[in-house]
Protein backbone atom coordinates (compact mmCIF):
# COMPACT_ATOMS: atom_id res chain seq x y z
CA UNK A 1 0.00 0.00 0.00
CA UNK A 2 1.45 3.31 -0.89
CA UNK A 3 2.43 5.67 1.96
CA UNK A 4 0.07 8.06 1.35
CA UNK A 5 -2.75 5.93 1.76
CA UNK A 6 -1.86 4.23 4.68
CA UNK A 7 -1.83 7.87 5.62
CA UNK A 8 -5.18 8.50 4.59
CA UNK A 9 -6.46 5.17 5.99
CA UNK A 10 -4.42 6.21 9.35
CA UNK A 11 -6.81 9.51 9.26
CA UNK A 12 -9.88 7.82 8.62
CA UNK A 13 -9.43 5.33 11.52
CA UNK A 14 -8.31 8.08 14.20
CA UNK A 15 -11.36 10.19 12.96
CA UNK A 16 -14.19 7.00 13.93
CA UNK A 17 -12.11 6.50 16.59
CA UNK A 18 -12.08 10.26 17.66
CA UNK A 19 -16.08 10.04 16.85
CA UNK A 20 -16.91 6.90 18.76
CA UNK A 21 -14.87 7.24 22.04
CA UNK A 22 -17.27 9.93 23.30
CA UNK A 23 -20.14 7.57 23.10
CA UNK A 24 -18.65 4.61 24.82
CA UNK A 25 -19.40 5.76 28.27
CA UNK A 26 -22.83 6.95 27.58
CA UNK A 27 -23.48 3.39 25.68
CA UNK A 28 -21.80 1.36 28.58
CA UNK A 29 -24.20 3.42 31.78
CA UNK A 30 -27.28 2.94 29.36
CA UNK A 31 -26.88 -1.13 27.85
CA UNK A 32 -29.02 -3.31 30.03
CA UNK A 33 -27.39 -6.29 31.93
CA UNK A 34 -26.66 -9.84 30.39
CA UNK A 35 -28.23 -12.73 32.46
CA UNK A 36 -26.38 -15.89 32.03
CA UNK A 37 -29.15 -17.15 29.86
CA UNK A 38 -28.33 -14.52 27.43
CA UNK A 39 -24.74 -15.02 27.62
CA UNK A 40 -25.89 -18.57 26.44
CA UNK A 41 -28.08 -17.84 24.10
CA UNK A 42 -25.66 -15.56 21.82
CA UNK A 43 -22.67 -17.93 22.25
CA UNK A 44 -24.66 -20.29 20.74
CA UNK A 45 -24.76 -18.64 17.29
CA UNK A 46 -21.74 -17.26 17.49
CA UNK A 47 -19.82 -20.66 18.26
CA UNK A 48 -21.68 -21.73 15.00
CA UNK A 49 -20.46 -18.63 13.12
CA UNK A 50 -16.79 -19.54 13.97
CA UNK A 51 -17.30 -23.44 13.14
CA UNK A 52 -18.96 -22.05 10.19
CA UNK A 53 -15.91 -19.74 8.87
CA UNK A 54 -13.73 -22.70 10.03
CA UNK A 55 -15.35 -24.87 7.55
CA UNK A 56 -14.91 -22.64 4.90
CA UNK A 57 -11.12 -21.66 5.77
CA UNK A 58 -11.07 -25.64 5.14
CA UNK A 59 -12.86 -25.29 2.18
CA UNK A 60 -10.86 -23.22 0.31
CA UNK B 1 -49.58 4.87 42.00
CA UNK B 2 -50.98 2.62 39.46
CA UNK B 3 -50.40 -1.33 39.27
CA UNK B 4 -51.99 -2.58 36.48
CA UNK B 5 -48.99 -2.46 33.94
CA UNK B 6 -49.41 -3.95 30.57
CA UNK B 7 -47.40 -7.39 30.18
CA UNK B 8 -48.35 -8.07 26.58
CA UNK B 9 -47.89 -5.58 23.51
CA UNK B 10 -51.20 -3.84 21.90
CA UNK B 11 -51.87 -5.28 18.30
CA UNK B 12 -50.96 -1.79 16.67
CA UNK B 13 -47.80 -2.33 18.27
CA UNK B 14 -47.20 -5.74 16.70
CA UNK B 15 -48.51 -4.49 13.32
CA UNK B 16 -46.49 -1.70 13.27
CA UNK B 17 -43.46 -3.77 14.62
CA UNK B 18 -43.56 -6.39 12.05
CA UNK B 19 -44.22 -3.31 8.94
CA UNK B 20 -40.74 -1.82 10.16
CA UNK B 21 -39.20 -5.48 9.80
CA UNK B 22 -40.48 -5.92 6.24
CA UNK B 23 -39.24 -2.29 4.87
CA UNK B 24 -36.29 -3.14 6.51
CA UNK B 25 -35.86 -6.32 4.84
CA UNK B 26 -36.91 -5.10 1.49
CA UNK B 27 -34.70 -1.75 1.65
CA UNK B 28 -32.03 -3.56 2.65
CA UNK B 29 -32.58 -6.43 -0.10
CA UNK B 30 -33.24 -3.61 -2.77
CA UNK B 31 -29.57 -1.70 -1.68
CA UNK B 32 -27.19 -5.29 -1.07
CA UNK B 33 -28.27 -5.61 -5.13
CA UNK B 34 -27.49 -1.70 -6.00
CA UNK B 35 -24.34 -1.77 -4.00
CA UNK B 36 -23.28 -5.62 -6.19
CA UNK B 37 -24.25 -4.23 -8.90
CA UNK B 38 -21.90 -0.99 -8.70
CA UNK B 39 -19.29 -3.70 -7.31
CA UNK B 40 -19.78 -4.61 -10.77
CA UNK B 41 -19.32 -1.86 -12.33
CA UNK B 42 -16.50 -1.47 -10.58
CA UNK B 43 -14.68 -4.56 -11.52
CA UNK B 44 -15.59 -3.82 -15.28
CA UNK B 45 -13.80 -0.04 -15.18
CA UNK B 46 -11.03 -1.68 -13.23
CA UNK B 47 -11.38 1.82 -11.04
CA UNK B 48 -8.18 2.14 -8.66
CA UNK B 49 -7.59 1.24 -5.33
CA UNK B 50 -7.67 4.38 -3.84
CA UNK B 51 -11.58 4.67 -4.79
CA UNK B 52 -12.39 2.45 -1.72
CA UNK B 53 -10.24 5.09 0.75
CA UNK B 54 -12.30 7.84 -0.93
CA UNK B 55 -15.95 5.82 -1.20
CA UNK B 56 -15.64 4.64 2.30
CA UNK B 57 -14.36 8.58 3.57
CA UNK B 58 -17.82 9.94 1.15
CA UNK B 59 -19.82 7.00 2.82
CA UNK B 60 -18.97 7.85 6.46
CA UNK B 61 -20.05 11.51 5.96
CA UNK B 62 -23.31 10.68 4.44
CA UNK B 63 -23.88 8.13 7.77
CA UNK B 64 -22.48 10.66 10.16
CA UNK B 65 -24.01 14.26 8.86
CA UNK B 66 -26.59 13.29 6.24
CA UNK B 67 -28.30 10.33 7.06
CA UNK B 68 -29.30 11.55 10.63
CA UNK B 69 -30.97 14.68 9.10
CA UNK B 70 -33.18 12.71 6.41
CA UNK B 71 -33.80 9.14 7.81
CA UNK B 72 -37.25 10.39 8.50
CA UNK B 73 -37.83 11.62 4.99
CA UNK B 74 -38.19 10.14 1.93
CA UNK B 75 -34.85 11.53 1.09
CA UNK B 76 -33.58 9.09 3.50
CA UNK B 77 -34.27 6.30 0.79
CA UNK B 78 -31.51 8.15 -1.89
CA UNK B 79 -28.88 8.31 1.00
CA UNK B 80 -29.30 5.09 1.93
CA UNK B 81 -28.85 3.99 -1.85
CA UNK B 82 -26.04 6.40 -2.12
CA UNK B 83 -23.91 5.08 0.73
CA UNK B 84 -24.84 1.43 -0.56
CA UNK B 85 -23.64 2.84 -3.78
CA UNK B 86 -20.53 4.27 -3.05
CA UNK B 87 -19.50 1.54 -0.43
CA UNK B 88 -20.31 -0.91 -3.85
CA UNK B 89 -17.92 0.67 -5.81
CA UNK B 90 -15.32 0.97 -3.12
CA UNK B 91 -15.62 -2.66 -3.34
CA UNK B 92 -14.26 -3.13 -7.15
CA UNK B 93 -10.52 -2.71 -6.54
CA UNK B 94 -10.70 -5.35 -4.17
CA UNK B 95 -12.75 -7.69 -5.44
CA UNK B 96 -10.12 -7.26 -8.56
CA UNK B 97 -7.42 -7.94 -6.77
CA UNK B 98 -8.23 -11.08 -5.54
CA UNK B 99 -9.64 -12.43 -8.77
CA UNK B 100 -6.18 -12.36 -9.81
CA UNK B 101 -4.82 -14.67 -7.48
CA UNK B 102 -4.99 -17.99 -8.79
CA UNK B 103 -7.85 -19.41 -6.86
CA UNK B 104 -9.69 -16.01 -6.33
CA UNK B 105 -13.06 -16.84 -8.49
CA UNK B 106 -13.52 -19.58 -5.55
CA UNK B 107 -12.23 -17.27 -3.19
CA UNK B 108 -14.73 -14.38 -3.73
CA UNK B 109 -17.51 -16.41 -4.71
CA UNK B 110 -16.98 -18.20 -0.87
CA UNK B 111 -16.88 -15.40 1.07
CA UNK B 112 -19.69 -14.22 -0.90
CA UNK B 113 -21.78 -17.09 0.03
CA UNK B 114 -20.57 -17.47 3.33
CA UNK B 115 -21.92 -14.02 4.20
CA UNK B 116 -25.08 -14.92 3.12
CA UNK B 117 -25.25 -17.76 5.44
CA UNK B 118 -24.11 -16.42 8.37
CA UNK B 119 -26.74 -13.20 7.59
CA UNK B 120 -29.53 -15.34 7.42
CA UNK B 121 -28.54 -17.99 10.22
CA UNK B 122 -28.42 -14.89 12.93
CA UNK B 123 -31.15 -12.91 11.44
CA UNK B 124 -33.12 -16.23 11.43
CA UNK B 125 -31.70 -16.96 15.19
CA UNK B 126 -33.03 -13.42 16.24
CA UNK B 127 -36.07 -13.70 14.49
CA UNK B 128 -37.01 -16.96 16.18
CA UNK B 129 -36.36 -16.90 19.74
CA UNK B 130 -37.18 -13.02 19.42
CA UNK B 131 -34.39 -12.49 22.32
CA UNK B 132 -33.65 -9.57 23.43
CA UNK B 133 -29.82 -8.90 22.81
CA UNK B 134 -30.34 -5.53 23.80
CA UNK B 135 -27.64 -6.42 27.17
CA UNK B 136 -24.57 -6.59 23.78
CA UNK B 137 -24.28 -2.87 23.06
CA UNK B 138 -21.72 -2.60 25.47
CA UNK B 139 -19.83 -5.11 25.10
CA UNK B 140 -19.43 -4.59 20.81
CA UNK B 141 -19.55 -0.93 20.84
CA UNK B 142 -15.72 -1.39 23.47
CA UNK B 143 -14.74 -4.44 20.90
CA UNK B 144 -15.58 -2.50 17.95
CA UNK B 145 -13.30 0.92 19.69
CA UNK B 146 -10.49 -1.84 19.94
CA UNK B 147 -10.29 -3.39 16.89
CA UNK B 148 -10.37 0.34 14.79
CA UNK B 149 -7.17 0.90 17.31
CA UNK B 150 -5.67 -2.36 16.49
CA UNK B 151 -6.12 -1.70 12.76
CA UNK B 152 -4.38 1.52 12.92
CA UNK B 153 -1.63 -0.05 14.45
CA UNK B 154 -1.46 -2.18 11.96
CA UNK B 155 -1.19 -0.11 9.18
CA UNK B 156 2.04 0.27 10.32
CA UNK B 157 3.03 -2.36 11.38
CA UNK B 158 1.85 -4.83 9.00
CA UNK B 159 2.00 -7.79 11.10
CA UNK B 160 0.19 -10.50 9.12
CA UNK B 161 -0.89 -12.74 12.10
CA UNK B 162 -2.51 -9.24 13.37
CA UNK B 163 -4.49 -8.74 10.36
CA UNK B 164 -5.64 -12.38 10.86
CA UNK B 165 -7.13 -11.70 14.48
CA UNK B 166 -8.22 -8.56 13.44
CA UNK B 167 -10.37 -9.94 10.45
CA UNK B 168 -11.40 -12.77 12.87
CA UNK B 169 -12.52 -11.04 15.37
CA UNK B 170 -14.22 -8.16 13.41
CA UNK B 171 -16.42 -11.15 11.68
CA UNK B 172 -17.41 -12.09 15.42
CA UNK B 173 -18.96 -8.54 16.22
CA UNK B 174 -20.42 -8.23 13.19
CA UNK B 175 -21.93 -10.99 13.80
CA UNK B 176 -23.10 -10.19 17.19
CA UNK B 177 -24.39 -6.63 16.04
CA UNK B 178 -26.70 -8.40 13.15
CA UNK B 179 -28.51 -9.89 16.64
CA UNK B 180 -28.10 -6.74 18.35
CA UNK B 181 -29.78 -4.72 15.48
CA UNK B 182 -32.34 -7.27 14.38
CA UNK B 183 -33.58 -7.65 18.10
CA UNK B 184 -34.11 -4.08 18.31
CA UNK B 185 -36.22 -4.48 15.32
CA UNK B 186 -38.28 -7.27 16.99
CA UNK B 187 -38.69 -5.32 20.43
CA UNK B 188 -39.53 -1.80 18.87
CA UNK B 189 -35.80 -0.61 19.81
CA UNK B 190 -35.35 0.56 16.61
CA UNK B 191 -38.34 1.79 14.32
CA UNK B 192 -36.73 3.43 11.74
CA UNK B 193 -36.30 1.04 9.04
CA UNK B 194 -33.57 3.29 7.02
CA UNK B 195 -31.20 3.61 10.24
CA UNK B 196 -31.95 -0.23 10.81
CA UNK B 197 -31.12 -1.10 7.09
CA UNK B 198 -27.70 0.90 7.05
CA UNK B 199 -26.68 -0.79 10.52
CA UNK B 200 -27.77 -4.36 8.75
CA UNK B 201 -25.92 -3.29 5.20
CA UNK B 202 -23.00 -2.36 7.56
CA UNK B 203 -22.42 -5.40 9.41
CA UNK B 204 -23.21 -7.65 6.22
CA UNK B 205 -20.44 -5.37 4.07
CA UNK B 206 -18.02 -5.94 6.99
CA UNK B 207 -18.60 -9.39 7.42
CA UNK B 208 -18.05 -9.96 3.17
CA UNK B 209 -14.92 -7.93 3.15
CA UNK B 210 -12.93 -9.59 6.46
CA UNK B 211 -13.88 -12.89 5.19
CA UNK B 212 -12.43 -12.19 2.30
CA UNK B 213 -9.49 -11.16 3.66
CA UNK B 214 -9.12 -14.62 6.12
CA UNK B 215 -9.92 -16.42 2.78
CA UNK B 216 -7.45 -14.62 0.64
CA UNK B 217 -4.70 -15.21 3.85
CA UNK B 218 -5.33 -18.68 4.46
CA UNK B 219 -6.30 -19.72 0.81
CA UNK B 220 -2.99 -18.66 -0.58
CA UNK B 221 -0.15 -21.02 -1.79
CA UNK B 222 2.52 -19.17 -0.15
Amino acid sequence: MATWMKIGWALLLGVMVAALLPRLREVMTHTPRGGRGDWAATLLPLAAVVAFVAFLLWLV
Amino acid sequence: MNFATTTTRTRPSLLATNEVIRHTYTLLSMTLLFSAAMAALSVWLRLPPMVYLLSTVGALLLIWLVLPRTANSAKGLGVVFAITGLLGLGLGPILSTYLALPNGPKIVATAFGGTGVIFLGLSGYALATRRDFSFLGGFLFTGLLVVLVAALANIFLSIPALSLTISAVVILIMSGFILFDTSRLINGGETNYVLATVSLYLSIFNIFIHLLSLLGIMGSDD
